[in-house]
């Protein structure tokens, strides 16, 4: 039963994303089916939370190849989270895209498209095995390029093109690694590459190895210098392919460095901790700045993702349990919050007519609950309490003054309150001014459709407040994860068996 | 988009020969050079000559169903043919399983023929889907 949970994040996706593809001509049918998947996963992948809480890591060999030779699916505590959050958001925007323009999107390839997505997302997050990582980040790469350029525009092409190229040249950097990597190890299990890693004798070329990974995954999260890509492409999407691109596409990369750096590269923390520091400040602070510097709702949600990556990577950057657990947090809260903001902008598009807020204006009068619905995640991003980004940069800025790091906690701090200056910003002009002459004309939508809109919305407002008010168990949880990350050993061990006893050298 | 008489004569030939082949190289990919990607793409030129020849609407009406199904086809059957592996729990997903028929000599089938087969529907889709969005434009 362990190995069908172990396999099931990916094969439910794979299962939805061939059977609506054989649906190629039936849109309804490919609907219920994707739904009904989408259900599914997030099922699937509770179930597999909680054998992994109660009964530890989970380990699978992809065809019976013993590890390091086959590729093994491992999923400890940080994975189990990583997939129950891509159930939840798949579901989410299952419901969501079956709002407004649902036909067209159906039509052109939606539902395939999105469960492949998926599917490149839960493998990603359940691989033990570097090359494997790879073939799950090219499987999301082609899916998402098909999501991207979905209504065939223009403005869409040209910024899935954008979107491809640098994308495709991070990924080259991964293979480059990959093979420096294998060259001097003989392995790329992750397990088997902790255990040889520190005993490499050329340490030199194996920093380089990690410095191109770092890279590669840099480029993934769209973490400073690497970020063009992003604000590039995401406001050309339509709004439910936005949000699971916000939600989702970025934090693989930061799952990733955060899986590479804490299990193979930690004997070399010294060098890469200082580096992670530095590119997280200049992440924060950049995207911050971006942020506030735009006046087009998704433009801005689109700058707070690149900002908000730097928060994430601070547990890299320093290694402590706290500072991990902070990471693990705030993936968990941000991911919630950041797809809930790109919901409430499609469904302020949808009311107001408009993503300029320059054209937006009176929504508190006209729509005073989807005001509150926006202040949920708005003010949770900013990190007010006691919503859940108060916990999650509390812990962040908390290991932060505890590691005696302090230009990176102040940072945090200044860029949670720049925050939430664009969080009031887009309240001010969408909200609370008055609408702008002539009003606009709100789209027609019908009963169903509203549902659809909000549903969603509602649900991740309600899991963001549950974080925010009942923190104990996510924060619990958060420490569990940090320790079993830095259990390396215990990693090594769960997935390659036992260390077997050193004999003396074999004499030829 | 005008074909030469001598190839819409041909054409059902150039279907034909390449997908008979195709499906030569797919078993054969059992234990010698082939399987179902090779197979897949020469099954898939016979479609592509078909369509350069007689119009894609014509390819599309030898397809039955359209490219995005052979794709989704092809994807369940290589996805299926994993789940054998579960006939023990215990064993990793993808383990195969083998079936010895004895008709005369003896056949080794595994699932590993099924996964071929499900990685040829999936090439000649691609392909299909790929070429004939191209072929219409004009």
């Amino acid at each position: 039963m362990r190995q069908v949970l172990l396999a099931a994040p990916i094969l439910i996706p794979l299962a939805a994303s061939a059977v609506t593809a054989l649906l190629w001509r039936r849109p309804m049918a490919q609907r219920r089916i994707g739904l009904a998947a989408a259900v599914l996963l997030l099922a699937a992948t509770l179930a597999l939370l909680a054998e992994v809480v109660s009964g530890g890591m989970l380990v699978g060999r992809m065809g019976n190849w013993p590890p390091p030779f086959g590729i093994a699916l491992v999923v400890d505590h940080l994975s189990a989270a990583m997939l129950v959050i891509t159930g939840l958001m798949g579901l989410a925007v299952a419901v969501y895209a079956m709002g407004p323009g649902a036909q067209e999107r159906d039509r052109a390839g939606f539902q395939p498209l999105f469960h492949a997505l998926l599917m490149g997302v839960t493998g990603s997050f359940s691989t033990g095995d570097l090359f494997n990582l790879y073939v799950w980040f090219e499987v999301m790469l082609i899916a998402s390029f098909g999501l991207l350029v979905l209504d065939r525009t223009k403005e869409q092409l040209d910024g899935g093109v954008r979107y491809v190229m640098l994308n495709l040249v991070g990924t080259t950097f991964f293979l480059i690694a990959v093979g420096l990597l294998y060259g001097l190890t003989g392995t790329l299990n992750l397990a088997d590459l902790a255990r040889v890693a520190p005993d490499v004798g050329n340490q030199g070329a194996l920093a380089a190895a990690a410095a191109l990974l770092l890279i590669s995954f840099g480029a993934k999260a769209a973490v400073f210098p690497l970020f063009n890509w992003l604000p590039a492409s995401y406001h050309t999407a339509s709004m439910p392919v936005a949000a699971i691109f916000a939600a989702l596409l970025t934090k693989v990369g930061v799952y990733a460095i955060i899986r590479v750096f804490t299990l193979v590269f930690a004997h070399d923390h010294a060098l890469f901790g200082p580096i992670v520091g530095v590119i997280a400040m200049a992440t924060m602070v950049v995207g911050v700045l971006g942020a506030a510097a735009h006046y087009d709702v998704r433009r801005i949600l689109s700058f707070h993702i690149i900002s908000q990556i730097g928060y994430m990577l601070v547990g890299v950057a320093l290694m402590t349990p706290l500072a991990i657990a902070g990471s693990v947090l705030y993936v968990i809260h941000h991911i919630v919050v950041k797809a809930n903001l790109f919901l409430v902008a499609g469904a302020m598009r949808q009311v107001g007519g408009s993503f300029a807020l320059a054209r937006l204006g009176g929504l508190w009068a006209s729509r005073p609950l989807l005001g509150l619905m926006f202040l949920v995640p708005a003010l949770s991003l900013a990190g007010i309490p006691p919503l859940s980004g108060f916990w999650g940069k509390l812990v962040v800025i908390r290991s932060g003054l505890e590691a005696e790091a302090y230009l990176l906690a102040f940072v945090a701090l200044a860029v949670g309150l720049l925050t939430l200056y664009s969080m009031i910003k887009i309240w001010n002009e969408a909200f609370w001014k008055a609408a702008p002459e002539p009003a606009p004309q709100p789209a027609a939508w019908s009963r169903a459709q509203r549902i659809a809109t909000f549903a969603p919305i509602l649900l991740l407002c309600g899991v963001t407040l549950t974080i925010g008010l009942w923190t104990e168990p996510f924060a619990a949880f958060s420490i569990a994860a940090a320790e079993s990350l830095l259990d390396r050993d215990g990693y090594i061990t769960a997935v390659l068996g036992a260390p077997m006893p050193r004999f003396a050298e074999a004499v030829p | 988009m005008d074909a030469t008489v001598i190839l819409r004569v041909s054409a059902p030939l150039l279907l034909w020969v390449p997908m008979a082949l195709s499906l030569y190289l797919l078993l054969r990919g059992h234990n010698d050079p082939g399987g179902g990607f090779v197979g897949g793409l020469v099954g898939a030129a016979g479609l592509v000559f078909h369509a350069i020849a007689r119009g894609h609407a014509a390819a599309l009406r030898v397809m039955r169903l359209p490219p995005a199904s052979w794709c989704g086809l092809g994807l369940l059957l290589a996805a299926a043919s994993g789940l054998l592996a579960w006939l023990d729990p215990q064993a990793g997903y993808l383990t195969h399983r083998w079936w010895f028929a004895d008709v005369g000599v003896t056949l080794p089938i595994g699932t590993a023929l099924l996964f071929d087969i499900g990685v040829y529907l999936v090439v000649v889709g691609t392909i299909t889907a790929m070429s004939f969005a191209l072929v219409a434009e004009d």
